[in-house]
């Protein structure tokens, strides 16, 4: 870890409050400062940069979600808890993978899992992929119109424009056909 | 109601478009009608998670742009726990050290190739050669042994003559005994007794034998005694000796107080003629008294020979090793010689005179 990154390592509060008030630079200062650890966890542990990349942004999606919820509780450093997530997450890939060879080589103190959280975010990880691959079959425009409409909170207006229709009631009926075409995918799989 | 209509109704509801009085006419329509309650809470899920979604997908792509400011490879290279140098020098220089390896195993045998280290024909003749050389040597060895089977007994290699000093000890030249493997005295009957080499004295050619075997019984006090004054020039002097395989006499004079010159006061010069079987026989005067050891070596003088003289017999045992003696040696003091005649001496000596054979 050099120096530059040392100085401008954020303060756990800092942290956390830069979360809730969605601050882009406490979220910057957050991930630079503790990727390094966590890259030299992967790298030493039959890992590659890649890996590393997956696994760090992984812990960063739980502290983010957890703090988001606003049921975080700082029970340790933020470094601490952020490397115990990581090196769980690790262990579990190495064994999926079979490149687990029964220990992994630590370089920072860790917190033992608690495996209860890691079932909520797991849970929540299969719905996002089922949700990615149900919106990926969908095709255009709906997937558009459904993205438009409810994740970036477009008017229907606004929709109306961009896809051309003449009034806003033809656009009505195409975004809920859209809809259960969408539903329809998701609950498909299994 | 449609479908169409009733999710439109469900939407202004979940995001609170409703008026107050509308929403109250809903909620009422969501309680007596299950189907209106589940496609409610259906719907808030469902596009909750497509919120939540479109949030992840929102919170990776920010990350990924941090990501991309990150120089990791130079962060890698830093993290990565290296191994020890020689380690990292072989991975890094392998190719190198490879090339390097061969060039030198190459050298190496090239040299050696030019050297003749190869020429594998030239040590295989050596090799047969001398297996050939041994081979010989093997069957001279073994043709040497039949012959000395066949004739039954072992030829001394080399006979001198010796007199007794005590009960059990005789003594000779040192030249005689000198490199045997074994020493035995054989007396005037031809008896053959075992002997061993007590103690010797190479610079003045004096060696005393034992004798050893079980059947020596031992000889009684000599009939000479030992003269350690100097004799004079001109003295009658004679010896007993086994130039031949009898007892040999010969007399002649002293015909010098010294060696082959002056600085010789180790020896006499004699004149009796002698052949190196007389080596170790003892040189008598007149009265009987040993005056020195007969030294029959070739010399440059023509008919000169040398006796050592006494004195240095009497030194050489007393510088007997005390360990190597059961007791002291008594030597004779009382002459029986004196006053008898040449042939009665003779006669006496006999017993004391032994062939030394050696083999």
């Amino acid at each position: 870890m050099n120096k530059d990154l040392k100085d401008s390592t954020p303060t756990d509060s800092e942290v956390i409050l830069g979360i809730l008030n969605n601050s882009e630079t406490a979220l910057k200062r957050l991930y630079i400062a503790y990727f390094p650890m966590v890259l030299q966890l992967i790298i030493n542990n039959n890992g590659d940069e890649d890996d590393a990349k997956d696994i760090y942004q992984e812990a960063i999606i739980v502290l983010y979600n957890k703090v988001k919820a606003g049921d975080f509780e700082l029970s340790s450093k933020l470094k601490t808890y952020i490397y115990s997530i990581c090196r769980r997450l690790w262990l579990k890939r190495l064994s999926q993978i079979n490149r687990y060879g029964g220990d992994v080589r630590d370089f920072q103190e860790f917190m033992p899992a608690n495996d209860d959280e890691f079932d909520q975010h797991n849970d929540r990880d299969m719905q996002f992929g089922k949700m990615e691959s149900a919106l990926r079959l969908l095709g255009e425009p709906c997937k558009t119109i459904v993205e438009d409409f409810y994740i970036n909170n477009r008017s229907m207006q606004d929709i109306c424009e961009r896809f051309g229709y003449t009034n806003a009631d033809n656009a009505k009926t195409q975004k809920y056909k859209c809809l259960q075409r969408l539903k329809k995918l998701f609950f498909q799989q299994k | 109601m449609s479908d169409n209509e009733l999710l439109e109704v469900i939407e202004r509801y979940l995001n609170g478009e409703m008026s107050r009085d509308e929403r109250k006419s809903f909620e009422l329509q969501r309680k007596e009608n299950a189907d209106v309650d589940k496609k409610v809470v259906e719907h808030k899920l469902f596009t909750n998670l497509l919120k939540q979604y479109g949030e992840r997908v929102e919170l990776e792509k920010r990350l990924n742009a941090i990501h991309e400011e990150i120089d990791v490879h130079t962060l890698k290279e830093n993290l990565l726990v290296h191994p020890s140098w020689i380690v990292q020098l072989w991975r890094s220089h392998h190719s190198k050290i490879s090339v390097a390896a061969s060039v030198a195993i190459f050298a190496v045998l090239s040299v050696m190739y030019i050297a003749g280290s190869f020429n594998s024909n030239n040590s295989v003749d050596q090799l047969k050669r001398k297996v050939d050389q041994l081979d010989q040597l093997n069957k001279s060895i073994r043709s040497s042994i039949n012959n000395i089977k066949k004739s039954g007994n072992v030829d001394p290699g080399f006979t001198g003559t010796g007199f007794a000093i005590s009960s059990n000890l005789i003594v000779t030249n040192n030249h005689v005994i000198d490199g045997a493997n074994s020493v035995s005295v054989q007396n005037a009957d031809g008896k053959l007794f075992k002997a061993e080499v007590l103690y010797t004295e190479p610079q003045t050619d004096i060696a005393i034998l034992k004798v050893t075997d079980t059947a020596f019984t031992g000889l009684g006090a000599t009939p000479y005694t030992f003269k350690r004054a100097g004799s004079d020039l001109g003295e009658a002097v004679y010896t007993l000796g086994y130039s031949s395989d009898t007892p040999v006499y010969g007399r002649g004079d002293l015909t010098s107080e010294n060696g082959e010159n002056s600085n010789d006061s180790v020896h006499y010069r004699i004149s009796i003629p002698l052949n190196h079987g007389n080596s170790g026989g003892p040189l008598l005067d007149s009265k009987g008294d040993v005056i020195g050891i007969v030294n029959a070596k070739q010399t440059q003088v023509e008919g000169a020979h040398f006796a050592i003289k006494t004195g240095y017999l009497l030194d050489a045992i007393h510088h007997i090793p005390a360990d190597s003696l059961k007791r002291r040696i008594i030597l004779n003091k009382k002459n029986t010689l004196a006053g008898l005649s040449r042939q009665q001496q003779l006669k006496k000596l006999n017993n004391y005179i032994f062939m030394v054979k050696v083999y």
